[in-house]
């Protein structure tokens, strides 16, 4: 579940005031708007990655608003999916396990269920400069729920991809949050990709989020 | 036109400058120079101070590179400003500074005083009295490059890093680290360049003592001020031909990031 309690944000000169949402486990949330309204802003301040001026931020009930994004257990696919140049496919996925001292056949065991779920089995050992649009997508989204977060945020994660590929990631994130019941805050400004995967939407304009 | 013509005339210079000193020496002259056991010794102290300051640089630059590149932080204007004073002071002066530093009496406490009959590591007129002249160059031109280095690496990574379970330091060694190795090497071979070509500072700061604080650019002012023009020409062929190694490397490698 997440919930934001009249947070407000300072970007420059940029400002959010008194935003408030409330997404119930297991939901999937669509937040739209137009460009440069704050909607990245936002996922940035529940993941921890900005500073929030007031209010409070609650994950499954519990006030992450102080912790550190390390501690929050979100998953996040940024627009530009910021996948890491030094590591290949396989650690990306591992990442996350790694960092948090898995034991190896936990993680061999992990790594191999997300590769078949996300369909990347062929391509485990390849180095990142040399996967697709939608392959990169594939393995931003691995990464990020790898460690089986309870909430996903996921930033335009689509837009950059041809129809058909986007209509097959569509598909794969219907079933891989279905699946794990994970919570989560999409941004697009697609109307068909809102409209199909939506459970619940956001609409943020001139600093006023609006449930639709 | 003109730009090409103006060009010319600097490249011809250096064309010229180098040419006049190959001229000057024979094979038999440079043979006879290297030879002698001041030269070698000063050789060596160079090849070691040089590669002493820049591993310490490095171990400044690196992090002080990745501060400045990623936060904003009180008195970070202050940081910035200080770092290129040892690039716009002149050499002799940071040499004084540094003598003076160590020789300045605090209540009648005094560091030198401190590091000899205490640690038993006495700094002025020595070695280590070079590597600190040469350290404290090298490192300001290593920072500049490593910041050049962080400005170029996404910093996106790392922010993502941070959401699946990394500390800032675990997302600095394990994600900016690894992508930054080219300007690491870009920076290691900037300040061993700079420490190779310092000469004012060592020359107050640690001497010019033949066979003990003696590095090749000293070996030239030693060998000029004795008359010695065909050993110092010699020399400074040496050192002309370590320069050359030591930019075709940084050519090589580029300032960026990998990509």
């Amino acid at each position: 579940m997440i919930e934001l309690l009249d947070v407000s944000i300072q970007a420059g000169a940029f400002s959010l005031k008194n935003v408030s949402l409330s997404i119930p486990k297991g939901e999937y949330a669509v937040l739209m708007g137009r460009t440069g309204f704050g909607k990245t802003t936002i996922l940035e301040a529940i993941c921890g990655l900005r500073a929030i001026v007031s209010g409070q931020i609650l994950i499954d009930g519990i006030d992450v608003t102080q912790k550190a994004p390390a501690d929050r257990l979100i998953g996040y696919v940024p627009q530009d999916l910021a996948l890491f140049p030094n590591l290949d496919v396989r650690s990306h996925l591992e990442f996350a396990l790694r960092i948090r001292k898995q034991s190896r056949a936990l993680i061999a065991e992990r790594v191999n269920e997300l590769a078949k779920i996300l369909g990347i089995v062929h391509l485990i050992d390849r180095s990142i400069d040399k996967l697709s649009g939608g392959e990169s997508q594939r393995v931003a989204l691995g990464r990020a729920i790898s460690f089986r977060p309870s909430v996903l945020l996921l930033d335009e994660p689509l837009s950059a991809l041809d129809e058909t590929t986007r209509n097959q990631m569509q598909e794969l994130l219907r079933q891989v949050t279905r699946a794990s019941q994970v919570t989560t805050l999409h941004i697009t400004h697609n109307e068909d990709e809102a409209i199909a995967l939506a459970d619940r939407r956001f609409h943020l304009e001139d600093g006023q989020l609006t449930r639709r | 036109m003109i730009m090409g013509g103006l060009s010319s005339c600097f490249l011809l210079l250096i064309i010229l400058m180098l040419a006049a000193d190959l001229m000057f020496t024979s094979f038999d002259d440079f043979k006879a120079a290297l030879l002698k056991p001041e030269i070698q010794a000063a050789f060596r102290l160079t090849l070691l101070s040089c590669s002493a300051a820049t591993i310490l640089a490095l171990w400044v630059a690196v992090p002080l590179g990745y501060l400045l590149s990623r936060y904003q932080f009180f008195g970070r204007t202050v940081v910035d400003t200080l770092v290129d004073i040892p690039i716009v002071l002149p050499p002799l002066v940071l040499g004084l500074s540094l003598l003076i530093l160590f020789h300045i009496s605090i209540g009648g406490w005094e560091l030198e005083d401190f590091l000899r009959n205490r640690v038993g590591f006495p700094v002025t007129y020595r070695w280590p009295a070079v590597v600190l002249a040469q350290f404290g160059v090298a490192t300001a031109f290593a920072v500049r490059t490593m910041r050049v280095t962080f400005d170029q690496i996404d910093p996106r990574a790392e922010d993502v890093a941070r959401t699946l379970g990394c500390s800032r330091g675990q997302a600095f060694l394990l994600i900016a680290l690894p992508q930054a190795w080219r300007g690491i090497l870009a920076s290691a071979t900037v300040a061993w360049a700079r420490a190779l070509g310092e000469f004012g500072p060592i020359l107050v700061f640690a001497g010019a003592t033949r066979m003990r604080t003696e590095v090749l650019s000293t070996t030239v002012f030693l060998e000029l001020s004795v008359g010695e023009l065909d050993a110092a020409v010699a020399v400074s062929l040496l050192m002309v031909a370590m320069a050359v190694v030591v930019l075709l490397l940084l050519r090589a490698l580029g300032t960026g990031p990998s990509s």
